[in-house]
């Protein structure tokens, strides 16, 4: 498996991408279903969430990767823009929230840094963690450790609790290893009762399907992990994949394009609509450009306004702004509703 | 290409109304109510009716309930199971009828 970029693909310009969604296939506008419930221009509610994609680097190169991110990608983001969002949260004590993503975040050379920094702001800090990085190299051993000293959450992709289905999605052998690395991660405390140490693991299909309902899934996540491999974890987040990047090159390979489509379409949820994360959460790229979303950023669908630079932060126009919607955003609202934070209803 | 079963045509199942509209109202109604939750949760649901699926052999019903059985988080191991659990009531439905061939025999020989 290689990137897209790598593979000099045709979706690695975000253009295609949006030019392919955009294309005439019958399916009702996302703008036209949200006008339908009321909810449309689509403002924000507040920002609570500060998303930060620090890099696209990473250690593996999963099949339906939003990012696209893979050991090629180069894009990381520099202790200089890390400095002006620590300005940023620093000045807006409403931001509750720092949530660090990739790409692999550990494996941006100020990732240390940056969390040490961001614990001394007391703020809630999440690392999507990918597990398997906890063993890809000797020095990233130390990660459960450190993430229990600055009280970070962790919330990790496990699309399963088989090998099969993992290992079909992230790569052969993840599954193990990503046992191995939850099982350190409780070792320091994570997922145990009464450690406020908080484990959160991630559910997405592992194919052209919906996520199943996320307390149910749960559940058996729980039973099967504990009795496998007397792994604990807290909550798992039901995800569903969005039809972009890796994951959209991957419908339209196996034909599955239109049902996929068709499927989140007729699953659209007006409560879902309401409370898509976008409305409470910003995106920053690791350039600094500010976008609605990690989707929007990987589509390079910067953020209405005059604010679209981190170094131009503007409170009062990023919460006036009308957030960028397009047929993807048909993904959050399906269903049951999916976030970062999992289902949203 | 002309077939009789064509997948698209599962997405006009509900059409069936146009021809008769009181009994496909009834009857979808009805199939909504069978696969809500019940004493037997919707999760469950959709396993038995993969099963019988296979049992009848329906390609749409196939189609459907495959989908939907991932949707509702079971593992291919247990879809698999479901698929046996058909083949044999399936088989054992034959076979037991060879009783009724041994009967014959006996009422029919020396
Ligand atoms: S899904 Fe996560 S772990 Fe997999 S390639 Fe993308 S960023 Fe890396
Ligand atoms: S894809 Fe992004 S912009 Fe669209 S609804 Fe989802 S969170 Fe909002």
């Amino acid at each position: 498996m290689k990137s897209l970029l790598a593979q000099k693909h045709k979706f690695s310009d975000s253009k295609a991408q949006i030019e392919f969604l955009e294309e005439n296939r019958g399916f009702p506008l996302f703008a036209d279903s949200l006008k339908s419930c009321g909810i449309f221009p689509l403002k924000p509610a507040g920002i609570d969430i500060f998303q930060m994609n620090i890099g696209k680097m990473c250690n593996q190169v999963c099949k339906h990767c939003h990012v696209d991110a893979g050991p090629d990608r180069k894009e990381i983001m520099t202790r200089e823009t890390m400095e002006i969002c620590l300005s940023v949260i620093r000045n807006n004590p409403e931001i509750q929230t720092v949530d660090l993503t990739g790409g692999a975040p550990e494996m941006n050379p100020e990732f240390f840094w940056f969390v040490e920094e961001v614990s001394k702001l007391n703020r809630k800090i999440i690392v999507r963690c990918n597990l398997t990085i906890i063993l890809a190299n000797k020095k990233y051993h130390i990660l459960p450790e450190f993430f229990k000293e600055h009280k970070v959450e962790v919330v990790s992709s496990l699309p399963f609790y088989n090998a099969q289905r993992t290992d079909s999605q992230r790569g052969e052998g993840v599954f193990e290893k990503s046992i191995r690395a939850i099982q350190m991660l409780n070792e320091v405390g994570y997922g145990k009762e009464n450690s406020g140490l908080m484990l959160n693991l991630v559910y997405n299909p592992a194919g052209a399907f919906l996520p199943a309902a996320q307390a149910i899934l749960e559940g058996q996540f729980k039973q099967q992990l504990s009795r496998q491999f007397g792994i604990v974890f807290n909550h798992l987040f039901t995800i569903t994949n969005m039809p972009i990047s890796r994951f959209l090159e991957y419908l339209i390979q196996t034909e599955n394009y239109e049902d996929y489509m068709d499927k989140l379409i007729s699953a659209f949820n007006p409560a879902a609509a309401t409370g898509v994360m976008c409305r409470n959460t910003l995106s920053i790229g690791w350039d600094g450009q500010i976008y609605d979303c990690d989707f929007n950023q990987m589509l390079e669908l910067n953020v209405s306004g005059a604010s679209k630079h981190i170094r131009d932060f503007d409170k009062q126009s990023l919460l006036t702004r009308e957030i960028v919607l397009n047929q993807h955003c048909f993904g959050c609202t399906a269903g049951s509703g999916s976030s970062c934070g999992g289902a949203t209803t | 290409m002309k077939t009789y079963y064509n997948p698209e045509d599962l997405k006009k199942f509900s059409k069936i109304g146009n021809f008769q509209k009181k009994l496909a109202d009834k009857f979808f109604d009805y199939y909504g109510e069978v696969f809500a939750e019940g004493e037997l949760s919707a999760r469950e649901k959709s396993l038995i009716a993969l099963a019988v699926a296979h049992a009848i052999q329906c390609p749409y019903c196939i189609d459907a309930y495959t989908s939907d059985s991932l949707e509702k988080g079971w593992t291919e191991g247990q879809m698999m199971e479901a698929v046996h659990v058909a083949g044999a009531i399936r088989g054992g439905a034959s076979l037991v009828h060879g009783v009724q061939m041994m009967n014959k025999v006996n009422d029919l020989t020396m």
